[in-house]
């Protein structure tokens, strides 16, 4: 237990060091949200019925932009090999880097999502279910995101292509993220969608380290 | 039994094997694309609602199963290949991907080409079609994946581990899919017309996604013999191989005459 | 039969841009890719054969 709080604080520490990567992707989520209406039109009705989507996909997209940096410095320095010789399981040492990953990436998104659900005239049901939604789905990207974070180390054009192998996975949490506050809306309520996200987030919880584990284990070993 | 089939598992054993079997599959995949096709067009009648139209199916529906067979194929290779650890495995995978995808590719393009004449669009977001894309987009990944990376066991491997978290992903991304299509009311259109099929379309449908199948099977084993020539070119059995010697004569003998 | 005429199977009864839109793509890429798989393997004989070329060469002359 102690290795894992102390990866997460370790990882933490690094990247508040150097803050502007871990603010570069909340302002991209800002500026998304923003880009979207100047896009669209400001006609409020048109943008209440699209907020749920743009803004679960600009937090979708802002949470994939880091996902390159979390094992790409500790590959490059040797920090990974370290860890994965130690005696500690690889696993919950990856899934300590995929919390501090959250903490830094999902978090301020999920605490930024109220207020820029408010240039959508969202009303406040609809913004706590978003809250709630992104607070279930960020961690669900983060997980997944490890996956490909893991198998595209240190390849050439890797940035890329891991959007392109996480993206298709990410569609299940994107649907019942944005539906959730779809449903908040529309008067169905968001029960079945939050329960289904909160599922999500356990099984990925479980997997999601090991197949991560499994994939640093091969890019190492090359 | 098992010793049979570890004795296949070898890249130098497989390779005579495939190239006895490819010209079978690909003889049956034409015997059965003419029977099914002479079926699906000449002796199947017009349906009721869609006319001419549905003949469509004889190549979309057996196109969308095969990039769903293919890609679980591609799953089955990769859980081989990862438990025991065999190259084999990883060549197969890779062999597999390209005729996937063009299945996939296939999929959409007839479904759009289906679409537009029956509900007016070229592009609907129905469950199916919308899953089908995802599909796609595996299959893409997969292959640029395979194709970054240049060591080919880490290739092989991370392939494995990406063919595997997709197929495992598939359900929960069609499961979603059809969440999202059926609670925003989208078109609800079985692209198959289901059981009331009459009995000569359905059977020409089924002979042609056998046919797509065989079809699979051929390139996959054809594609992979070329794999297996690139991967093990070091070796003294490819190296004496007959048309490795041949080429290497034609090489020489052009480079004489240079 | 069913098709009384031959214009009447091209037409498939105004359908028939989507029908052979749609077999013409399968046709078109089932025949690209027969020729890539061979193109393929042709490839692979060529690598291989100039690297034991070389390979060859290269024990001749040292």
């Amino acid at each position: 237990m102690s290795a894992f709080v102390a990866i997460v604080k370790r990882d933490l520490t690094l990247a508040l060091r150097r803050k502007n990567e871990v603010i570069t992707s909340v302002f991209f989520f800002v500026v998304v949200a923003a880009l979207f209406p100047l896009g669209i039109g400001p006609e409020m009705n048109t943008l209440r019925l699209v907020a749920p989507g743009i803004l679960w996909v600009g937090a979708l997209l802002a949470s994939m932009l880091s996902l390159s940096r979390m094992f790409a410095t500790d590959y490059a320095d040797g920090t990974l090999e370290q860890m994965a010789l130690s005696p500690n399981s690889l696993s919950l040492l990856v899934a300590a880097k995929i919390l501090a990953h959250w903490l830094l990436s999902g978090l301020p998104l999920v605490l930024l999502a109220p207020i820029l659900g408010l240039q959508f005239d969202l009303s406040a049901n609809a913004l706590w279910v978003l809250t709630l939604s992104l607070l279930l789905g960020t961690p669900v990207l983060s997980l997944i995101g490890a996956v490909g974070a893991s198998l595209t180390l240190g390849v050439r054009g890797g940035d890329v292509l891991l959007s392109l192998l996480v993206l298709p996975l990410y569609v299940p949490a994107l649907v019942f993220g944005a539906g959730a506050v779809q449903a908040e809306i529309s008067g169905l309520g968001a029960s079945a969608h939050l329960s289904v996200l909160a599922a999500l987030v356990l099984v990925a919880a479980v997997f999601s380290p090991w197949a991560s584990a499994a994939s640093l284990r091969i890019a190492l070993e090359s | 039994m098992i010793q049979k089939l570890f004795f296949y598992a070898s890249p130098q054993n497989f390779y005579p094997l495939a190239g006895k079997l490819w010209p079978v599959f690909a003889c049956l995949a034409t015997g059965l694309t003419v029977w099914g096709l002479w079926l699906g067009m000449f002796v199947a009648p017009t349906d009721f609602q869609q006319g001419q139209g549905y003949r469509i199916i004889f190549v979309h529906v057996p196109a969308s199963w095969m990039s769903m067979v293919i890609y679980l194929a591609m799953a089955f290779w990769a859980l081989l290949g990862l438990t025991f650890n065999t190259r084999l495995s990883g060549m197969m995978t890779k062999a597999l991907a390209p005729t996937g995808a063009i299945c996939a590719f296939l999929s959409l393009w007839t479904g759009a080409l289906w679409g537009k004449p029956m509900w007016g669009t070229w592009w609907v977001w129905d469950a199916r079609l919308t899953s089908e894309l995802i599909l796609f987009f595996l299959y893409l990944g997969h292959i640029a994946l395979t194709s970054a990376i240049d060591d080919p066991r880490r290739a092989d491997k991370a392939g494995g581990i990406l063919a595997l978290v997709g197929a495992l992903n598939v359900p929960v991304i069609y499961f979603s899919v059809k969440w999202w299509n059926t609670l925003h009311q989208g078109a609800s259109v079985s692209l198959t017309k289901g059981s009331s099929m009459a009995q000569v379309m359905l059977e020409a449908m089924l002979i042609m996604g056998i046919a797509f199948w065989m079809y699979a099977v051929a390139m996959a084993l054809y594609r992979v013999r070329s794999i297996i020539l690139v991967r093990e070119r070091h070796t003294q059995w490819v190296a004496e191989l007959p048309e490795v010697r041949a080429q290497m004569i034609k090489n020489t003998a052009g480079g004489a005459n240079a | 039969m069913i098709w009384n005429s031959w214009s009447e199977f091209w037409a498939m009864g105004g359908y028939g841009l989507y029908v052979w839109g749609s077999f013409g793509a399968t046709a078109l890429c089932v025949a690209l890719e027969v020729i890539w798989v061979k193109n393929a393997r042709a490839q692979a004989l060529t690598q291989i054969s100039n690297e034991l070329v070389a390979e060859t060469n290269s024990k001749e002359w040292s």
